[in-house]
């Protein structure tokens, strides 16, 4: 079930250049919330008839509900200055997240502030390796979050500052020729920009392993009214809000 | 208490506030967060006889005091809204309220030809029919309709013999008068108007240099037009004994409440869902502590009430 909780933010914290973590308790939400759904956020700073921002989740339990997010534009820049001990309404649970079982080794590909429901999904998997790319070292994030929890980390950045130079497919396809020899089971996770999603999204299709492709878009209602948040799959015209935002990689049309 | 029943022509509501097409999907998206007994009725996405693939993305830039959208009347046809939306509208909504279906087409005759194909539905939670007549998103359809008094006449006389149930008929603002497009209605045989349309609007990407919607312009919504829609429905209603649903900006009771006095019977809800989904039942409630306030027995007696020398 949805709700629209009124919830007081706990924490709202840079935690590298322009990236914070947003922690709030939301009860309700953080009990129903799964891996790869998304939250929908009312900035309380912003003029009345600004819309909802939505964000992937990076955790929920215990009461509370945290975000990864990025300061990119004027609402996430208003809801950085929002303190804790304040309050945001927030709707959620909201889409449809990734499956919570896996055979095998799930390999979880994130670029950017796409590790968010990556890290919330390995919380909940057996046994994952994260794939995680970036231009430098400073777009890898949260990677002391994943060794917390055990999660071996593959790098790849394009100016080797760390892990292997180049981009995140190279560790990937490395250890998907590694698990074939071995004959071990995997399955394919992603969440980041458009052009990884396609290479994830490629790979699963070639190596008929299953593919879960989590698709960003503007959003305006985040609930299936609106039709604003499109993505074409083998349906037409599909809802990134209600029919995803996390796609199998045969449903989707590039 | 305050007697919130009002008629909307045929279409009997138990308070005067509904949602607007187009952004509350087919009345059963919001389910979870809404109060369906602070609404008179809900208005549905808009369908044509055929699925239609709407406009490629980005399909909605946020404005300040807005939205600019072009999503183009993205659907799958009148034959699966009937069979599987109204389906799940009566089974996923706890205490639901008439459907005003809103409908398009590509000629007069598609129009008339979905408005029997709701009609032939005979679906009890279907109290209406609105005509977009004023989309400026979609090329062949829409605003194409409602652009010219003889053109809109026809088409609406085309629809009237193809249903029983009330007729409302959205119209578009940017028109020099709406007189001749209200008389086009009365004399197609109306029984109602929506008012007002979204306003042709643009957006344009100064570092890219390009327009920031797909479409390349859409239509604005939301509080910047709240004051142009208010003129309007006031125009309308001195020009018409036709009741209006007012539409465009409200976001508080107080905006609708400017919209009853202009003289609409009822107002729709749109832009503001999506940052509140409880504007409407506030509304709702700002409506009925306003009749209390200022001595009003029933919200109906707000229609046309502004005090005028």
């Amino acid at each position: 079930m949805k709700h629209d909780e009124k919830a007081e933010v706990l924490e709202n914290r840079e935690f590298a250049a322009g990236y914070r973590y947003l922690v709030v308790s939301a009860p309700r939400q953080a009990a129903e919330m799964q891996p790869g759904q998304f939250v929908h956020v009312r900035v309380p700073t912003l003029e009345r008839s600004a819309l909802r921002r939505p964000f992937s989740v990076f955790n929920a339990g215990d009461g509370k509900v945290t975000v990864l997010y990025k300061t990119v534009g004027r609402g996430t820049e208003a809801l950085s200055k929002v303190k804790a001990g304040e309050f945001v309404n927030m709707e959620g649970p909201l889409g449809k997240g990734f499956p919570l079982s896996c055979k095998g080794t799930a390999f979880l590909v994130g670029g950017g502030f796409g590790v968010a429901p990556l890290y919330f999904l390995a919380r909940r998997l057996p046994k994952s390796i994260l794939f995680v790319g970036g231009r430098t070292k400073d777009d890898l994030l949260a990677l002391d979050r994943f060794a917390e929890i055990g999660v071996e980390a593959r790098i790849a950045t394009n100016d080797g500052s760390a892990g292997e130079k180049g981009f995140v497919t190279g560790p990937l396809d490395a250890a998907i020729n590694e698990f074939r020899a071995k004959g071990e089971e995997f399955e394919l996770f992603t969440c980041g920009p458009d052009g990884l999603l396609r290479a994830v999204t490629e790979r699963a299709l070639e190596l008929k392993v299953p593919g879960w492709i989590s698709v960003d878009r503007h959003m305006i209602c985040g609930m299936g009214a609106c039709f604003a948040c499109i993505q074409k799959t083998v349906r037409g015209n599909s809802r990134c809000c209600i029919e995803g935002p996390v796609f199998k990689a045969e449903e989707l049309v590039w | 208490m305050v007697n919130m029943e009002v008629e909307l022509g045929a279409l009997k509501m138990r308070t005067p506030v509904a949602t607007a097409s187009g952004t509350f999907g087919y009345g059963y998206e919001y389910a979870d967060l809404i109060d369906y007994s602070k609404l008179g009725a809900v208005t549905a996405k808009g369908v044509r006889m055929e699925a239609w693939p709407g406009n490629p993305m980005p399909r909605h830039c946020e404005v300040e005091g807005g939205l600019v959208n072009a999503i183009g009347l993205q659907g799958q046809g009148v034959k699966h809204f009937l069979e599987r939306d109204m389906f799940l509208y009566s089974r996923v909504v706890k205490d639901p309220v008439p459907v005003i279906v809103n409908i398009w087409g590509q000629s007069e005759e598609e129009y008339a030809e979905v408005a029997a194909a709701v009609s032939a539905a005979a679906h009890p939670l279907i109290g209406a029919l609105e005509m977009n007549v004023s989309c400026p998103n979609v090329k062949a359809g829409g605003h194409t309709f409602g652009q010219d008094p003889k053109v809109l006449e026809s088409v609406v006389a085309k629809v009237r013999a193809a249903t029983k149930l009330p007729l409302i008929v959205k119209l578009a603002p940017n028109v020099p008068s709406i007189v001749p497009y209200i008389r086009a209605c009365e004399n197609g045989g109306a029984d109602a108007l929506s008012l007002i349309n979204t306003i042709p609007a643009m957006v344009i990407d100064i570092e890219r240099r390009v327009p920031v919607l797909a479409n390349r312009s859409g239509g604005l919504s939301g509080r910047a037009i709240h004051p142009a829609a208010v003129k309007l429905v006031y125009d309308a209603h001195r020009a018409t004994k036709l009741p209006i649903l007012a539409m465009g900006g409200v976001y508080e009771a107080k905006d609708a409440i400017e919209f009853m006095l202009a003289g609409a019977t009822a107002v729709a809800i749109g832009t503001a869902t999506f940052s509140a989904p409880d504007t409407a039942a506030k509304v709702c409630d700002g409506i009925a502590a306003y009749c209390e306030r200022h001595g009003f027995a029933a919200a109906k007696e707000l229609t046309g009430a502004i005090c005028e020398s």
